[in-house]
Protein backbone atom coordinates (compact mmCIF):
# COMPACT_ATOMS: atom_id res chain seq x y z
CA UNK A 1 0.00 0.00 0.00
CA UNK A 2 2.76 2.41 0.95
CA UNK A 3 4.58 1.41 -2.23
CA UNK A 4 1.56 2.21 -4.38
CA UNK A 5 1.01 5.53 -2.67
CA UNK A 6 4.63 6.55 -3.03
CA UNK A 7 4.58 5.80 -6.73
CA UNK A 8 1.17 7.39 -7.19
CA UNK A 9 2.67 10.62 -5.95
CA UNK A 10 5.62 10.28 -8.33
CA UNK A 11 3.21 9.58 -11.18
CA UNK A 12 1.15 12.68 -10.34
CA UNK A 13 4.31 14.79 -10.12
CA UNK A 14 5.51 13.57 -13.52
CA UNK A 15 2.13 14.22 -15.16
CA UNK A 16 2.22 17.82 -13.90
CA UNK A 17 5.81 18.24 -15.09
CA UNK A 18 4.65 16.97 -18.48
CA UNK A 19 1.80 19.49 -18.49
CA UNK A 20 4.40 22.22 -17.87
CA UNK A 21 6.89 21.04 -20.46
CA UNK A 22 4.85 19.68 -23.38
CA UNK A 23 4.14 23.15 -24.86
CA UNK A 24 7.89 23.82 -24.98
CA UNK A 25 8.42 20.47 -26.68
CA UNK A 26 5.71 21.29 -29.22
CA UNK A 27 7.30 24.68 -29.91
CA UNK A 28 10.66 22.97 -30.52
CA UNK A 29 9.17 20.32 -32.83
CA UNK A 30 7.15 22.83 -34.83
CA UNK A 31 10.19 25.05 -35.34
CA UNK A 32 11.22 22.35 -37.85
CA UNK A 33 7.90 22.40 -39.67
CA UNK A 34 7.19 23.66 -43.16
CA UNK A 35 3.55 24.69 -42.82
CA UNK A 36 1.18 24.53 -45.79
CA UNK A 37 -0.58 27.81 -45.08
CA UNK A 38 0.24 30.88 -43.03
CA UNK A 39 -0.53 29.20 -39.72
CA UNK A 40 2.04 26.87 -38.21
CA UNK A 41 -0.53 24.74 -36.37
CA UNK A 42 -0.46 21.52 -38.38
CA UNK A 43 2.52 19.30 -39.05
CA UNK A 44 3.37 19.19 -42.73
CA UNK A 45 7.00 18.34 -43.48
CA UNK A 46 10.43 18.57 -41.88
CA UNK A 47 12.47 21.63 -42.77
CA UNK A 48 15.32 23.63 -41.28
CA UNK A 49 14.59 26.76 -43.33
CA UNK A 50 13.43 28.81 -40.36
CA UNK A 51 16.52 27.83 -38.34
CA UNK A 52 18.80 28.90 -41.20
CA UNK A 53 17.15 32.30 -41.51
CA UNK A 54 15.42 33.23 -38.23
CA UNK A 55 15.21 36.89 -39.29
CA UNK A 56 13.43 35.89 -42.49
CA UNK A 57 10.09 37.28 -41.45
CA UNK A 58 10.04 41.08 -41.76
CA UNK A 59 10.21 42.88 -38.44
CA UNK A 60 10.92 39.86 -36.24
CA UNK A 61 14.54 40.65 -35.43
CA UNK A 62 13.88 44.37 -34.98
CA UNK A 63 11.20 43.43 -32.43
CA UNK A 64 13.58 40.99 -30.76
CA UNK A 65 16.29 43.65 -30.60
CA UNK A 66 13.94 46.18 -29.02
CA UNK A 67 12.78 43.63 -26.43
CA UNK A 68 16.39 42.81 -25.54
CA UNK A 69 17.28 46.51 -25.18
CA UNK A 70 14.23 47.27 -23.03
CA UNK A 71 14.76 44.08 -21.00
CA UNK A 72 18.39 44.93 -20.35
CA UNK A 73 17.76 48.56 -19.34
CA UNK A 74 14.68 47.77 -17.26
CA UNK A 75 16.28 44.86 -15.40
CA UNK A 76 19.46 46.86 -14.72
CA UNK A 77 17.63 49.85 -13.23
CA UNK A 78 15.08 47.69 -11.39
CA UNK A 79 17.87 45.57 -9.91
CA UNK A 80 19.79 48.60 -8.62
CA UNK A 81 16.71 50.33 -7.15
CA UNK A 82 15.27 47.06 -5.82
CA UNK A 83 18.53 45.98 -4.19
CA UNK A 84 18.80 49.30 -2.34
CA UNK A 85 15.23 48.91 -1.05
CA UNK A 86 15.90 45.28 -0.08
CA UNK A 87 18.97 46.30 1.93
CA UNK A 88 16.95 48.94 3.75
CA UNK A 89 14.22 46.41 4.59
CA UNK A 90 16.56 43.56 5.44
CA UNK A 91 19.25 45.45 7.34
CA UNK A 92 17.72 48.51 8.96
CA UNK A 93 15.01 49.49 11.39
CA UNK A 94 13.05 52.58 10.45
CA UNK A 95 9.67 54.21 10.74
CA UNK A 96 7.30 53.70 7.85
CA UNK A 97 8.26 50.09 7.35
CA UNK A 98 4.75 48.75 6.86
CA UNK A 99 3.89 51.55 4.43
CA UNK A 100 7.00 50.61 2.46
CA UNK A 101 6.03 46.94 2.47
CA UNK A 102 2.57 47.86 1.23
CA UNK A 103 3.93 50.00 -1.62
CA UNK A 104 6.24 47.14 -2.65
CA UNK A 105 3.45 44.55 -2.43
CA UNK A 106 0.79 46.53 -4.32
CA UNK A 107 2.24 46.27 -7.86
CA UNK A 108 2.36 42.48 -7.43
CA UNK A 109 -1.30 42.50 -6.33
CA UNK A 110 -2.49 44.64 -9.22
CA UNK A 111 -3.61 43.07 -12.50
CA UNK A 112 -1.39 44.07 -15.40
CA UNK A 113 -4.26 45.52 -17.34
CA UNK A 114 -4.89 48.01 -14.51
CA UNK A 115 -1.22 49.05 -14.30
CA UNK A 116 -0.94 49.35 -18.07
CA UNK A 117 -4.08 51.42 -18.50
CA UNK A 118 -3.43 53.66 -15.50
CA UNK A 119 0.09 54.44 -16.74
CA UNK A 120 -1.39 55.28 -20.12
CA UNK A 121 -3.70 57.85 -18.47
CA UNK A 122 -0.71 59.34 -16.62
CA UNK A 123 1.31 59.70 -19.82
CA UNK A 124 -1.67 61.04 -21.76
CA UNK A 125 -2.36 63.68 -19.11
CA UNK A 126 1.30 64.63 -18.96
CA UNK A 127 1.30 64.95 -22.73
CA UNK A 128 4.03 62.32 -23.20
CA UNK A 129 3.57 60.29 -26.40
CA UNK A 130 3.70 56.48 -26.15
CA UNK A 131 6.90 54.70 -27.11
CA UNK A 132 9.90 52.67 -26.04
CA UNK A 133 10.74 55.03 -23.16
CA UNK A 134 7.28 54.64 -21.63
CA UNK A 135 7.57 50.87 -21.96
CA UNK A 136 10.94 50.89 -20.19
CA UNK A 137 9.59 53.07 -17.37
CA UNK A 138 6.63 50.72 -16.94
CA UNK A 139 8.85 47.62 -16.91
CA UNK A 140 11.14 49.08 -14.25
CA UNK A 141 8.04 49.78 -12.15
CA UNK A 142 6.61 46.26 -12.19
CA UNK A 143 9.98 44.46 -12.01
CA UNK A 144 11.12 46.43 -8.96
CA UNK A 145 8.92 44.62 -6.44
CA UNK A 146 10.02 41.19 -7.65
CA UNK A 147 13.69 42.21 -7.29
CA UNK A 148 13.02 43.47 -3.76
CA UNK A 149 11.42 40.14 -2.78
CA UNK A 150 14.25 38.06 -4.29
CA UNK A 151 17.09 40.14 -2.78
CA UNK A 152 15.40 40.66 0.59
CA UNK A 153 14.98 36.90 1.05
CA UNK A 154 18.75 36.52 0.65
CA UNK A 155 19.78 39.57 2.69
CA UNK A 156 17.57 38.65 5.66
CA UNK A 157 19.07 35.16 5.81
CA UNK A 158 22.65 36.48 5.99
CA UNK A 159 24.42 36.20 9.30
CA UNK A 160 25.18 39.77 10.49
CA UNK A 161 28.09 38.39 12.52
CA UNK A 162 30.06 37.88 9.28
CA UNK A 163 30.03 41.64 8.70
CA UNK A 164 30.86 42.29 12.35
CA UNK A 165 33.79 39.89 12.07
CA UNK A 166 35.09 41.75 9.01
CA UNK A 167 34.83 45.05 10.87
CA UNK A 168 36.59 43.55 13.91
CA UNK A 169 39.41 42.41 11.62
CA UNK A 170 39.97 46.01 10.59
CA UNK A 171 38.02 46.20 7.35
CA UNK A 172 36.65 49.62 6.50
CA UNK A 173 32.88 49.81 5.95
CA UNK A 174 33.48 49.98 2.17
CA UNK A 175 35.75 46.91 2.26
CA UNK A 176 33.22 45.04 4.38
CA UNK A 177 30.47 45.86 1.92
CA UNK A 178 32.43 44.98 -1.21
CA UNK A 179 34.15 41.84 0.08
CA UNK A 180 31.62 40.39 2.51
CA UNK A 181 28.10 41.73 2.15
CA UNK A 182 27.93 42.03 -1.63
CA UNK A 183 29.36 38.57 -2.46
CA UNK A 184 27.01 36.99 0.09
CA UNK A 185 23.99 38.82 -1.32
CA UNK A 186 25.04 38.21 -4.95
CA UNK A 187 22.93 35.07 -5.59
CA UNK A 188 19.80 36.94 -4.52
CA UNK A 189 20.71 39.93 -6.67
CA UNK A 190 21.43 37.69 -9.66
CA UNK A 191 18.13 35.85 -9.19
CA UNK A 192 16.29 39.17 -8.97
CA UNK A 193 17.97 40.51 -12.10
CA UNK A 194 17.19 37.34 -14.06
CA UNK A 195 13.58 37.41 -12.93
CA UNK A 196 13.30 41.09 -13.87
CA UNK A 197 14.73 40.46 -17.30
CA UNK A 198 12.41 37.58 -18.05
CA UNK A 199 9.35 39.48 -16.78
CA UNK A 200 10.26 42.46 -18.93
CA UNK A 201 11.12 40.41 -21.99
CA UNK A 202 7.87 38.46 -21.79
CA UNK A 203 5.45 41.25 -20.99
CA UNK A 204 2.63 41.88 -23.42
CA UNK A 205 -0.26 43.56 -21.60
CA UNK A 206 1.43 46.56 -19.93
CA UNK A 207 3.66 47.01 -22.96
CA UNK A 208 0.74 47.05 -25.37
CA UNK A 209 -0.92 49.92 -23.51
CA UNK A 210 2.19 52.09 -23.71
CA UNK A 211 3.63 51.20 -27.11
CA UNK A 212 3.47 53.08 -30.38
CA UNK A 213 3.53 51.59 -33.90
CA UNK A 214 7.28 52.28 -33.99
CA UNK A 215 7.98 50.43 -30.73
CA UNK A 216 6.90 46.84 -31.42
CA UNK A 217 8.41 44.46 -28.87
CA UNK A 218 8.78 40.74 -29.49
CA UNK A 219 5.64 39.69 -27.57
CA UNK A 220 3.69 42.35 -29.49
CA UNK A 221 5.10 40.98 -32.72
CA UNK A 222 3.98 37.46 -31.76
CA UNK A 223 0.53 38.75 -30.81
CA UNK A 224 0.20 40.59 -34.13
CA UNK A 225 1.46 37.53 -35.98
CA UNK A 226 -1.09 35.29 -34.25
CA UNK A 227 -3.90 37.29 -35.85
CA UNK A 228 -2.55 37.01 -39.40
CA UNK A 229 -0.67 33.72 -39.40
CA UNK A 230 2.15 32.27 -37.30
CA UNK A 231 5.57 32.36 -38.96
CA UNK A 232 7.82 29.40 -38.09
CA UNK A 233 10.55 31.88 -37.12
CA UNK A 234 8.79 32.74 -33.84
CA UNK A 235 8.92 29.06 -32.91
CA UNK A 236 12.68 29.11 -33.57
CA UNK A 237 13.08 32.13 -31.28
CA UNK A 238 10.92 30.40 -28.66
CA UNK A 239 13.08 27.28 -28.79
CA UNK A 240 16.33 29.24 -28.54
CA UNK A 241 14.95 31.17 -25.56
CA UNK A 242 13.98 27.92 -23.83
CA UNK A 243 17.42 26.39 -24.36
CA UNK A 244 19.13 29.59 -23.21
CA UNK A 245 16.94 29.74 -20.10
CA UNK A 246 17.64 26.07 -19.37
CA UNK A 247 21.36 26.74 -19.77
CA UNK A 248 21.32 29.79 -17.45
CA UNK A 249 19.27 28.03 -14.80
CA UNK A 250 21.56 24.96 -14.88
CA UNK A 251 24.68 27.17 -14.57
CA UNK A 252 23.05 28.93 -11.63
CA UNK A 253 22.30 25.61 -9.94
CA UNK A 254 25.86 24.37 -10.45
CA UNK A 255 27.31 27.60 -9.05
CA UNK A 256 25.11 27.54 -5.97
CA UNK A 257 25.87 23.83 -5.39
CA UNK A 258 29.58 24.63 -5.56
CA UNK A 259 29.20 27.51 -3.09
CA UNK A 260 27.33 25.26 -0.70
CA UNK A 261 30.06 22.65 -0.85
CA UNK A 262 32.72 25.29 -0.14
CA UNK A 263 30.78 26.74 2.76
CA UNK B 1 26.55 55.91 -4.55
CA UNK B 2 29.85 55.20 -2.82
CA UNK B 3 28.57 56.97 0.27
CA UNK B 4 25.53 54.80 0.29
CA UNK B 5 27.61 51.65 -0.09
CA UNK B 6 29.75 52.65 2.84
CA UNK B 7 26.70 53.23 4.92
CA UNK B 8 25.19 49.83 4.12
CA UNK B 9 28.33 47.89 4.85
CA UNK B 10 29.10 49.65 8.10
CA UNK B 11 28.08 47.73 11.17
CA UNK B 12 28.57 50.11 14.06
CA UNK B 13 27.95 49.24 17.67
CA UNK B 14 24.24 48.44 18.01
CA UNK B 15 23.56 51.45 20.18
CA UNK B 16 25.06 53.84 17.67
CA UNK B 17 22.90 52.73 14.75
CA UNK B 18 19.55 54.39 15.47
CA UNK B 19 20.98 57.82 16.22
CA UNK B 20 23.97 58.28 13.95
CA UNK B 21 22.84 56.55 10.78
CA UNK B 22 19.13 57.15 10.92
CA UNK B 23 19.04 58.66 7.43
CA UNK B 24 20.61 55.62 5.79
CA UNK B 25 17.51 53.45 5.28
CA UNK B 26 15.63 56.43 3.90
CA UNK B 27 18.41 57.16 1.42
CA UNK B 28 18.31 53.52 0.31
CA UNK B 29 14.53 53.56 -0.06
CA UNK B 30 14.20 56.92 -1.76
CA UNK B 31 14.91 56.15 -5.45
CA UNK B 32 12.88 52.92 -5.54
CA UNK B 33 9.90 54.23 -3.62
CA UNK B 34 9.92 57.45 -5.63
CA UNK B 35 9.72 55.40 -8.81
CA UNK B 36 6.75 53.44 -7.46
CA UNK B 37 5.06 56.62 -6.19
CA UNK B 38 5.31 58.31 -9.58
CA UNK B 39 4.71 55.36 -11.89
CA UNK B 40 2.49 53.11 -9.78
CA UNK B 41 0.59 55.23 -7.23
CA UNK B 42 0.13 58.48 -9.18
CA UNK B 43 -1.36 56.65 -12.22
CA UNK B 44 -4.09 55.29 -9.94
CA UNK B 45 -5.17 58.89 -9.37
CA UNK B 46 -4.99 59.82 -13.04
CA UNK B 47 -6.98 56.66 -13.79
CA UNK B 48 -9.66 57.70 -11.29
CA UNK B 49 -9.66 61.22 -12.70
CA UNK B 50 -9.89 59.93 -16.27
CA UNK B 51 -12.96 57.88 -15.40
CA UNK B 52 -14.76 61.04 -14.20
CA UNK B 53 -14.02 63.07 -17.31
CA UNK B 54 -16.17 63.64 -20.37
CA UNK B 55 -15.14 64.43 -23.92
CA UNK B 56 -13.23 62.58 -26.60
CA UNK B 57 -9.65 61.84 -27.58
CA UNK B 58 -9.56 64.46 -30.35
CA UNK B 59 -11.09 67.49 -28.62
CA UNK B 60 -9.74 66.65 -25.19
CA UNK B 61 -11.37 65.72 -21.90
CA UNK B 62 -12.87 67.85 -19.14
CA UNK B 63 -13.26 66.73 -15.56
CA UNK B 64 -17.00 66.79 -14.93
CA UNK B 65 -17.27 64.37 -12.01
CA UNK B 66 -19.50 62.08 -14.04
CA UNK B 67 -19.83 59.27 -11.48
CA UNK B 68 -22.71 57.87 -13.53
CA UNK B 69 -20.10 56.18 -15.70
CA UNK B 70 -19.57 53.56 -12.98
CA UNK B 71 -23.10 52.10 -12.87
CA UNK B 72 -23.18 52.42 -16.66
CA UNK B 73 -19.95 50.46 -17.11
CA UNK B 74 -21.03 47.88 -14.51
CA UNK B 75 -24.44 47.24 -16.06
CA UNK B 76 -22.85 46.83 -19.46
CA UNK B 77 -19.89 44.65 -18.51
CA UNK B 78 -20.76 42.78 -15.31
CA UNK B 79 -20.89 39.46 -17.17
CA UNK B 80 -17.28 39.95 -18.25
CA UNK B 81 -16.22 40.85 -14.71
CA UNK B 82 -17.94 37.81 -13.21
CA UNK B 83 -16.59 35.57 -15.95
CA UNK B 84 -13.04 36.79 -15.30
CA UNK B 85 -13.36 36.10 -11.57
CA UNK B 86 -14.85 32.68 -12.30
CA UNK B 87 -12.15 31.66 -14.75
CA UNK B 88 -9.41 32.94 -12.44
CA UNK B 89 -10.91 31.06 -9.47
CA UNK B 90 -11.12 27.80 -11.46
CA UNK B 91 -7.57 28.22 -12.72
CA UNK B 92 -6.40 28.87 -9.15
CA UNK B 93 -8.12 25.79 -7.73
CA UNK B 94 -6.98 23.59 -10.61
CA UNK B 95 -3.48 25.00 -10.22
CA UNK B 96 -3.43 24.24 -6.50
CA UNK B 97 -4.56 20.65 -7.06
CA UNK B 98 -1.97 20.13 -9.79
CA UNK B 99 0.89 21.96 -8.10
CA UNK B 100 0.59 20.36 -4.68
CA UNK B 101 1.73 16.81 -5.51
CA UNK B 102 4.61 18.07 -7.63
CA UNK B 103 5.74 20.62 -5.03
CA UNK B 104 5.45 18.02 -2.27
CA UNK B 105 7.36 15.43 -4.24
CA UNK B 106 10.14 17.91 -5.06
CA UNK B 107 10.40 19.18 -1.49
CA UNK B 108 10.22 15.88 0.40
CA UNK B 109 10.83 12.89 -1.87
CA UNK B 110 12.90 13.82 -4.88
CA UNK B 111 16.35 13.54 -3.25
CA UNK B 112 19.05 14.11 -5.84
CA UNK B 113 16.40 14.68 -8.56
CA UNK B 114 15.19 17.76 -6.71
CA UNK B 115 17.39 20.27 -8.53
CA UNK B 116 16.63 18.82 -11.95
CA UNK B 117 12.90 18.97 -11.30
CA UNK B 118 13.26 22.54 -10.03
CA UNK B 119 15.09 23.50 -13.24
CA UNK B 120 12.32 21.92 -15.32
CA UNK B 121 9.70 23.90 -13.42
CA UNK B 122 11.53 27.23 -13.73
CA UNK B 123 12.79 26.98 -17.33
CA UNK B 124 9.41 27.15 -19.16
CA UNK B 125 8.59 30.21 -17.07
CA UNK B 126 11.58 31.96 -18.64
CA UNK B 127 10.32 31.41 -22.18
CA UNK B 128 7.72 33.38 -24.03
CA UNK B 129 4.26 33.15 -22.54
CA UNK B 130 2.65 33.99 -25.89
CA UNK B 131 4.49 31.36 -27.91
CA UNK B 132 3.65 28.70 -25.33
CA UNK B 133 0.02 29.73 -25.48
CA UNK B 134 0.13 29.35 -29.27
CA UNK B 135 1.51 25.84 -28.70
CA UNK B 136 -1.75 25.03 -26.91
CA UNK B 137 -3.57 25.70 -30.16
CA UNK B 138 -1.52 22.92 -31.71
CA UNK B 139 -2.00 20.56 -28.75
CA UNK B 140 -5.77 21.00 -28.56
CA UNK B 141 -6.45 21.13 -32.31
CA UNK B 142 -8.95 18.75 -33.94
CA UNK B 143 -7.23 15.54 -34.96
CA UNK B 144 -4.48 16.03 -32.37
CA UNK B 145 -3.59 13.44 -29.72
CA UNK B 146 -5.52 15.16 -26.92
CA UNK B 147 -8.60 15.54 -29.10
CA UNK B 148 -8.40 11.82 -30.03
CA UNK B 149 -8.12 10.79 -26.39
CA UNK B 150 -11.12 12.81 -25.20
CA UNK B 151 -13.17 11.50 -28.13
CA UNK B 152 -12.34 7.81 -27.69
CA UNK B 153 -12.87 7.97 -23.92
CA UNK B 154 -16.08 9.94 -24.32
CA UNK B 155 -14.76 12.69 -22.07
CA UNK B 156 -15.73 15.18 -24.73
CA UNK B 157 -19.42 14.45 -24.09
CA UNK B 158 -18.90 15.31 -20.45
CA UNK B 159 -17.15 18.57 -21.39
CA UNK B 160 -19.94 19.42 -23.82
CA UNK B 161 -22.62 18.72 -21.21
CA UNK B 162 -20.77 20.88 -18.67
CA UNK B 163 -20.76 23.64 -21.28
CA UNK B 164 -16.96 23.78 -21.30
CA UNK B 165 -16.76 22.88 -24.99
CA UNK B 166 -19.15 23.05 -27.91
CA UNK B 167 -19.70 20.64 -30.77
CA UNK B 168 -16.86 18.33 -29.78
CA UNK B 169 -13.96 20.72 -30.44
CA UNK B 170 -11.53 21.54 -27.67
CA UNK B 171 -10.20 24.75 -29.17
CA UNK B 172 -11.90 28.15 -28.93
CA UNK B 173 -13.80 27.08 -25.83
CA UNK B 174 -14.16 27.79 -22.15
CA UNK B 175 -12.20 24.61 -21.50
CA UNK B 176 -9.23 25.81 -23.59
CA UNK B 177 -9.17 29.20 -21.83
CA UNK B 178 -9.23 27.61 -18.37
CA UNK B 179 -6.58 25.05 -19.32
CA UNK B 180 -4.41 27.84 -20.70
CA UNK B 181 -4.84 30.03 -17.61
CA UNK B 182 -4.07 27.10 -15.32
CA UNK B 183 -0.98 26.23 -17.33
CA UNK B 184 0.36 29.76 -17.62
CA UNK B 185 0.31 30.54 -13.91
CA UNK B 186 1.26 27.09 -12.60
CA UNK B 187 4.91 27.94 -11.84
CA UNK B 188 3.67 30.82 -9.64
CA UNK B 189 1.76 28.20 -7.63
CA UNK B 190 4.47 25.53 -7.55
CA UNK B 191 7.35 27.70 -6.35
CA UNK B 192 5.79 29.20 -3.17
CA UNK B 193 4.31 25.78 -2.30
CA UNK B 194 7.69 24.18 -2.78
CA UNK B 195 9.34 26.83 -0.59
CA UNK B 196 6.81 26.17 2.20
CA UNK B 197 6.93 22.37 1.93
CA UNK B 198 10.71 22.28 1.87
CA UNK B 199 10.80 23.76 5.37
CA UNK B 200 8.53 20.99 6.61
CA UNK B 201 10.34 18.72 9.07
CA UNK B 202 9.82 15.08 7.93
CA UNK B 203 9.86 14.01 11.59
CA UNK B 204 6.48 15.69 12.03
CA UNK B 205 5.00 13.30 9.48
CA UNK B 206 6.67 10.37 11.23
CA UNK B 207 5.26 11.55 14.52
CA UNK B 208 1.77 11.77 13.02
CA UNK B 209 2.11 8.23 11.69
CA UNK B 210 3.40 6.97 15.05
CA UNK B 211 0.25 8.42 16.57
CA UNK B 212 -1.82 6.32 14.13
CA UNK B 213 -2.80 9.08 11.74
CA UNK B 214 -3.76 7.82 8.28
CA UNK B 215 -2.14 9.34 5.20
CA UNK B 216 -5.14 11.60 4.70
CA UNK B 217 -5.23 12.64 8.35
CA UNK B 218 -1.50 13.45 8.25
CA UNK B 219 -2.09 15.61 5.21
CA UNK B 220 -5.20 17.23 6.67
CA UNK B 221 -3.81 18.01 10.13
CA UNK B 222 -0.05 18.30 9.65
CA UNK B 223 1.18 18.86 6.10
CA UNK B 224 -1.52 21.18 4.76
CA UNK B 225 -1.72 23.56 7.76
CA UNK B 226 2.07 23.94 7.78
CA UNK B 227 2.13 24.68 4.06
CA UNK B 228 -0.52 27.39 4.39
CA UNK B 229 1.83 30.35 3.80
CA UNK B 230 2.81 28.76 0.48
CA UNK B 231 -0.83 28.07 -0.37
CA UNK B 232 -1.78 31.70 0.31
CA UNK B 233 1.14 33.12 -1.68
CA UNK B 234 0.60 30.71 -4.57
CA UNK B 235 -3.14 31.26 -4.85
CA UNK B 236 -2.68 35.05 -4.81
CA UNK B 237 0.10 34.94 -7.40
CA UNK B 238 -2.21 32.88 -9.62
CA UNK B 239 -5.57 34.49 -9.00
CA UNK B 240 -4.56 38.14 -9.37
CA UNK B 241 -2.80 37.98 -12.74
CA UNK B 242 -5.31 35.42 -14.06
CA UNK B 243 -8.23 37.79 -13.40
CA UNK B 244 -6.74 40.55 -15.52
CA UNK B 245 -5.27 38.28 -18.18
CA UNK B 246 -6.76 38.26 -21.66
CA UNK B 247 -4.01 36.57 -23.64
CA UNK B 248 -5.50 33.13 -23.02
CA UNK B 249 -9.10 34.16 -23.64
CA UNK B 250 -8.10 35.96 -26.84
CA UNK B 251 -5.84 33.23 -28.26
CA UNK B 252 -7.69 30.12 -27.03
CA UNK B 253 -11.28 31.29 -26.55
CA UNK B 254 -14.24 32.53 -28.55
CA UNK B 255 -16.61 35.49 -28.42
CA UNK B 256 -18.36 33.91 -25.43
CA UNK B 257 -15.17 33.79 -23.34
CA UNK B 258 -14.18 37.47 -23.52
CA UNK B 259 -12.61 38.52 -20.21
CA UNK B 260 -12.62 41.96 -18.60
CA UNK B 261 -9.01 42.70 -19.57
CA UNK B 262 -9.92 42.29 -23.21
CA UNK B 263 -12.81 44.75 -22.79
CA UNK B 264 -10.55 47.32 -21.12
CA UNK B 265 -7.91 46.86 -23.80
CA UNK B 266 -10.32 47.39 -26.67
CA UNK B 267 -12.15 50.31 -25.03
CA UNK B 268 -8.83 52.06 -24.40
CA UNK B 269 -6.96 51.28 -27.58
CA UNK B 270 -9.59 50.71 -30.28
CA UNK B 271 -12.91 52.27 -29.23
CA UNK B 272 -11.03 55.12 -27.54
CA UNK B 273 -13.70 55.44 -24.85
CA UNK B 274 -11.19 56.43 -22.18
CA UNK B 275 -13.63 57.26 -19.32
CA UNK B 276 -15.50 53.96 -19.50
CA UNK B 277 -12.26 52.00 -19.88
CA UNK B 278 -10.76 53.80 -16.90
CA UNK B 279 -13.90 53.19 -14.83
CA UNK B 280 -13.78 49.45 -15.60
CA UNK B 281 -10.08 49.33 -14.80
CA UNK B 282 -10.77 51.03 -11.48
CA UNK B 283 -13.62 48.66 -10.67
CA UNK B 284 -11.36 45.68 -11.39
CA UNK B 285 -8.65 47.08 -9.12
CA UNK B 286 -11.05 47.74 -6.24
CA UNK B 287 -12.59 44.28 -6.60
CA UNK B 288 -9.24 42.54 -6.54
CA UNK B 289 -7.86 44.57 -3.64
CA UNK B 290 -11.02 43.90 -1.64
CA UNK B 291 -11.00 40.17 -2.36
CA UNK B 292 -7.28 39.89 -1.62
CA UNK B 293 -7.70 41.87 1.60
CA UNK B 294 -10.47 39.61 2.86
CA UNK B 295 -8.61 36.48 1.83
CA UNK B 296 -5.31 37.49 3.41
CA UNK B 297 -7.05 38.44 6.66
CA UNK B 298 -8.93 35.13 6.80
CA UNK B 299 -5.81 33.12 6.05
CA UNK B 300 -4.02 35.04 8.79
CA UNK B 301 -0.77 35.70 6.97
CA UNK B 302 -0.25 39.41 6.74
CA UNK B 303 3.49 39.48 6.24
CA UNK B 304 3.67 38.45 2.59
CA UNK B 305 6.52 40.57 1.33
Amino acid sequence: MAWIRKHLLLFAALVVLGYLLIPNLIVAIFSFNKPRGRYNYEWNEFSIDAWLNPCGNPGICEALGLSLRIGFTASLVATILGTLVAFALGRHRFRGRSATNLLIFMPMATPEVVMGSSLLTLFVMAGIPSGAMNITIAHIMFCLSFVVVAVKARVSSLDPRLEEAAADLGATPLQTFLRVTLPLAAPGIAAGALLAFSLSFDDYIITNFNASPSSITFPMYVWGAAQRGTPVEIFVVGTVMFLLALFIVIIGQILSARRERQA
Amino acid sequence: MANMAVAVGGTPAPAARPTRRNWVPYALLLPGLLWLAVFYAAPMFTLGSQSLQEGNVYDGYVLTGNVGIYPEALSEYWPHLLRSLGYAASATIAGLVLAYPLAYYMAQKAGRWKNIMLILVIAPFFTSFLIRTLAWRIILSDGGVVSDIVHTTGLINLLDIMGLTQGGTLLNSKFAVMAGLTYNFLPFMILPLYAALERLDPRLMEAARDLYASGWETFRHVIFPLSLPGVVAGTLLTFIPATGDYINSRLLGNTQTVMIGQVIDSLFLRVLDFPKAAALSFILLVMIVTLVGIYVRRAGTEELV
